[in-house]
């Protein structure tokens, strides 16, 4: 036997728990996930890696989708998995599509943000695609399988 | 087929149909859109995540 430096791949996955605080904040309130939302954002707004917190500048308008966007749904918790002595991944995505139903969004957008609204509103991704419009219809964002190599939220090492 | 319209619900077949998808490395795409008489009444799309967001790896540092 011997011994390898390595990120622990179980710190990995207990960082998208929060298991681990090295500052002083936040206080969780409770032992359960937190609610994430997903906002959809117009192809003329900033949206980026810069983003700390959902903001209503630049989202979306129109009829039946309401500010903020729809709740995510979290039926799997977050998987930590080693590929080897030095490597791992911590992963999640969440187990239903992101769905805005009978929406009418006249102008163009690209953008959704994930963000955390039991924790102040706290931006976690962006994901962007092609720019859409929808009139009296539904738009779905569809999950990619929750893998260790196309989940939505993947941390890793090599 | 019943289709949800600016119109109100309206049986398709009084509507011109037209779909298309986008398939890149970034998404497959598919959209649906719904015309009467020159006017979009319906459109909806549904779009599938290829790539995501890449993290940098997490290293520890050595003594």
């Amino acid at each position: 036997m011997s011994n390898t430096q390595s990120m622990c791949t179980s710190f990995m996955g207990e960082i998208l728990t929060a298991t681990h605080n090295f500052g002083v904040a936040p206080i969780r309130a409770a032992t359960t996930a937190d609610t994430f939302k997903a906002a959809l954002y117009l192809a003329s707004a900033t949206i980026n890696a810069a983003t700390t917190v959902y903001s209503s500048t630049g989202e979306v308008t129109g009829t039946n989708y309401t500010a903020g966007g729809v709740t995510v749904t979290n039926g799997t918790a977050p998987t930590a998995t080693n590929s080897s002595a030095t490597a791992g991944v911590a992963y999640w995505t969440p187990s239903a599509s992101f769905v805005y139903t009978t929406v009418t969004l006249t102008t163009a957008f690209d953008t959704v943000l994930l963000y955390n609204s039991t924790q102040s509103n706290k931006a976690v991704s962006v994901h962007t695609f092609g720019s859409q419009t929808i009139t009296a219809g539904t738009f779905t964002l569809t999950m990619p399988s929750n893998t260790t190599t196309t989940a939505l939220l993947r941390l890793s090492t090599t | 087929m019943i289709v949800t319209t600016t119109k109100g619900e309206m049986d398709d077949s009084l509507l011109e149909h037209r779909s298309g998808e986008v398939d890149d490395d970034n998404e497959f795409t598919t959209w649906t859109e719904y015309w009467l008489d020159g006017e979009l009444v319906h459109r909806s799309a549904h779009v599938t995540l290829k790539k995501m967001p890449t993290f940098a790896g997490a290293e520890t540092a050595s003594f």
